[in-house]
């Protein structure tokens, strides 16, 4: 059906964005099954009030998830994204605190500052990734698993492994402002992770950019002699989900208020490859949609807040979000044999 | 093409699905009609990642399985989180159902201040337990007594040392529960000038790493006459790593929260752990208690709203009291 990788045929622009709503479709399959499920068996479960908290919920981990579809896509994976995103507030928080609290500078500037500095943070070592994956030619496996482990422990050392909280009160309690902000009815970081869907599901289905990307994790050779830069492509989309990280970060320090250097982001990277994989893509690369991956975040967020309405037994609720991501993935293997 | 056809359908039968549900919403609430004075309560705790932990979940099983008996008509809503975030979704959760009293007890203090100040503002009655949070927006506190614990662990080991000997101790995951527990013992073995403390490690209340520190402060002190591991899950490692040292130095080995394979041990006659000190998990159970006297009016223990649970010395004389066989801790 959808291979969007034939960069020969220059579709029309409706039949790309079909496309780009299609190949998705297993993982909205399955997030209908459940919502279906979900509603019928719980009457908290479709108040609205409860739908806000799974979109807010699951923003932070969906961000970094749009990311990673870009990445898994091109043929690698990034295994310390949650590292990275301990990383990027706890530098960020670092940072903010070397301002001399006597500067009167406005505190919506500071929140500016904020997110400007946790984005930079996260490009960098997004660059580091890309640099070791591209220049390096390390397997992205091995690269990131040996990021994974630097990113949480530079975390760790700069917070002297506790929180870290920024030293002014009034900034804390702005960037808390800004994080639990509605626009419209829905939640900040919600609109973010919504508007970063449209934006890079249409850059990756329907622009050349985007299918330089699919084609170079489908067949690097081909790629390669089609004429497509396959190391600057991967490059970028280290970038991109560094970048992302480092916003998701800073969305996350206006949750809490502050960033825990153990535990922040743990195990974010997991969520965010189980997201894309019910999304849709493929593993080895070459297939896959933002969407889609909205889509599977949507699935784990409301697989978690059902666990939690439901009261399944604590213990018992990892079995469940388990069979839910091998369940979603089998539906799709029945529809799309790949 | 057929996909996009199906994918039509999904939508339109997904939407009718969200009118169905929305319709039903109010529906089943009202035909459930929950019987006059019925209440909900909420408990979020953290998830089971050491015995402790593991206990805690126990007893607030436990606590909704004879609160909801006792009172006909609450339903007690449990809510485990892996991390300080995970807590505050976990929180949020139990919110929009509603629940009139929230037993807390926070991951860490900062990051669950701001949600616990949206649970006091909407009214529900907030109770936190052991760790504290950074705003007094609390309506009731059940603590430990963490100083009272590691006072009682020092003096207990200076009367078996009788005041004379060599002391390590282990810290547990480094945050104000355990500073407090470490600054009262130290404290607490100045009165005896005889006694000195030759080191201490970290062990993160963890078995593994109990046994891992046991070991290389075996290797790096020929002589050593007590051992203060702080916790019974870490006591266990370190007595593992101690018994296969084959040494016969230590005195004594002193756990603490009470946990029913170290009880066992006491009642065993276990001639090196001869004592354990309380940090009890029943905490939670006593939370939920008060919350529910709460919500039925009646009169709180405390008159200044802190509950303190406080450090008990369980040794051969009241070992079989406080077994509990079937706990999880």
């Amino acid at each position: 059906m959808s291979d969007t990788s034939e960069l020969s045929r220059r579709l029309p622009l409706s039949q790309r964005l079909r496309t780009f709503f299609t190949s998705g479709g297993g993982a909205f399959l399955a997030l209908l099954v459940l919502v279906v499920i979900c509603s019928l068996t719980n009457p908290t479960f479709s108040k609205p009030a409860n739908l806000l908290n799974i979109l807010r919920q699951c923003s932070y981990s969906g961000i970094i998830a749009l990311g990673m579809t870009y990445v898994i896509v091109a043929g690698g994976i990034d295994l310390s994204v949650g590292s990275l995103f301990a990383l990027c507030g706890v530098a960020t928080v670092g940072l903010l605190n070397l301002i001399p609290t006597t500067t009167a500078l406005p505190v919506p500037l500071l929140v500016v500052i904020a997110c400007a500095l946790s984005l930079v943070c996260g490009l960098l070592c997004g660059a580091a990734n890309g640099a070791l994956v591209v220049l390096g030619r390390l397997p992205p496996f091995i690269a990131t698993l040996g990021t994974y482990s630097i990113f949480r422990s530079l975390a760790l050392y700069m917070a002297d492994s506790g929180n870290a909280t920024p030293a002014s009160s009034a900034l804390s309690a702005s960037l808390i402002g800004f994080g639990s902000s509605y626009w419209l009815e829905l939640p900040t970081p919600a609109w973010i992770l919504l508007l970063l869907t449209v934006i890079l599901g249409v850059h990756l289905a329907a622009t050349p950019l985007g299918r330089h990307t699919l084609a170079a994790g489908a067949n690097e050779r081909v790629a390669r002699f089609a004429g497509i830069r396959v190391g600057a492509v991967r490059f970028r989309t280290y970038l991109l989900i560094g970048a992302l990280a480092g916003l998701s970060a800073f969305l996350f320090l206006g949750r809490l208020g502050t960033i825990s250097s153990s535990n922040a982001g743990m195990l974010y990277e997991l969520d965010a490859i189980a997201a894309v994989i019910i999304g849709g893509a493929s593993m080895s690369g070459g297939r896959g949609t933002v969407a889609g991956t909205l889509a599977g975040v949507l699935v784990l967020g409301i697989v978690s807040n059902i666990l939690d309405l439901w009261g399944v037994n604590v213990s018992l609720q990892g079995t469940v979000k388990g069979l839910v991501i091998i369940l979603s993935v089998l539906i799709q293997r029945k529809r799309n044999p790949a | 093409m057929k996909i996009s056809t199906l994918l039509r359908t999904a939508a339109a039968l997904s939407c009718a699905a969200l009118t169905v549900s929305c319709s039903r919403e109010s529906a089943p609430a009202d035909a459930v009609a929950a019987p006059v004075g019925a209440s909900v309560i909420g408990i979020s705790i953290p998830a089971a990642d050491h015995g402790w932990t593991g206990g805690l979940v126990f007893w607030a099983n436990k606590a909704k399985q004879d609160l909801e008996a006792a009172n006909p008509g609450l339903r007690v809503l449990l809510s485990s989180a892996k991390d300080p975030a995970d807590q505050v979704s976990g929180i949020e959760n139990l919110l929009v159902q509603d629940v009139q009293a929230l037993v807390v007890l926070p991951h860490e203090p900062a990051p669950l201040t701001p949600i616990c100040k949206q649970v006091a503002a909407r009214g529900v009655k907030l109770i936190v337990v052991d760790r504290g949070l950074t705003e007094n927006v609390m309506d009731y506190s059940v603590v430990g007594d963490n100083p009272g614990f590691g006072r009682v662990s020092g003096e207990q080991i200076a009367k078996v040392l009788g005041g004379k000997g060599k002391v390590v101790f282990m810290e547990g995951v480094l945050c104000q529960v355990n500073t407090d527990r470490v600054t009262a013992f130290k404290k607490a073995l100045e009165a005896y000038p005889e006694i000195e403390i030759v080191d201490s490690g970290v062990s993160d209340w963890s078995t593994e790493k109990g046994l891992r520190l046991m070991e290389n402060m075996l290797q790096k002190h020929p002589q050593l006459d007590a051992v203060w591991a702080g916790d019974d899950d870490v006591l266990l490692g370190a007595l593992k790593a101690y018994q296969d040292s084959r040494r016969e130095d230590v005195k004594i080995l002193l756990g603490g929260g009470g946990s029913k394979a170290v009880v066992k041990m006491i009642l065993d006659g276990n001639p090196l752990v001869t004592q354990t000190v309380t940090y009890p998990p029943q905490m939670i159970y006593v939370a939920a208690q008060r919350a529910v006297d709460m919500l039925n009016g009646k009169e709180l223990p405390a008159a200044d709203k802190v509950e303190i649970v406080p450090a008990e010395v369980i040794d051969a004389s009241n070992a079989a009291e406080n077994y509990f066989p079937d706990s999880a801790y």
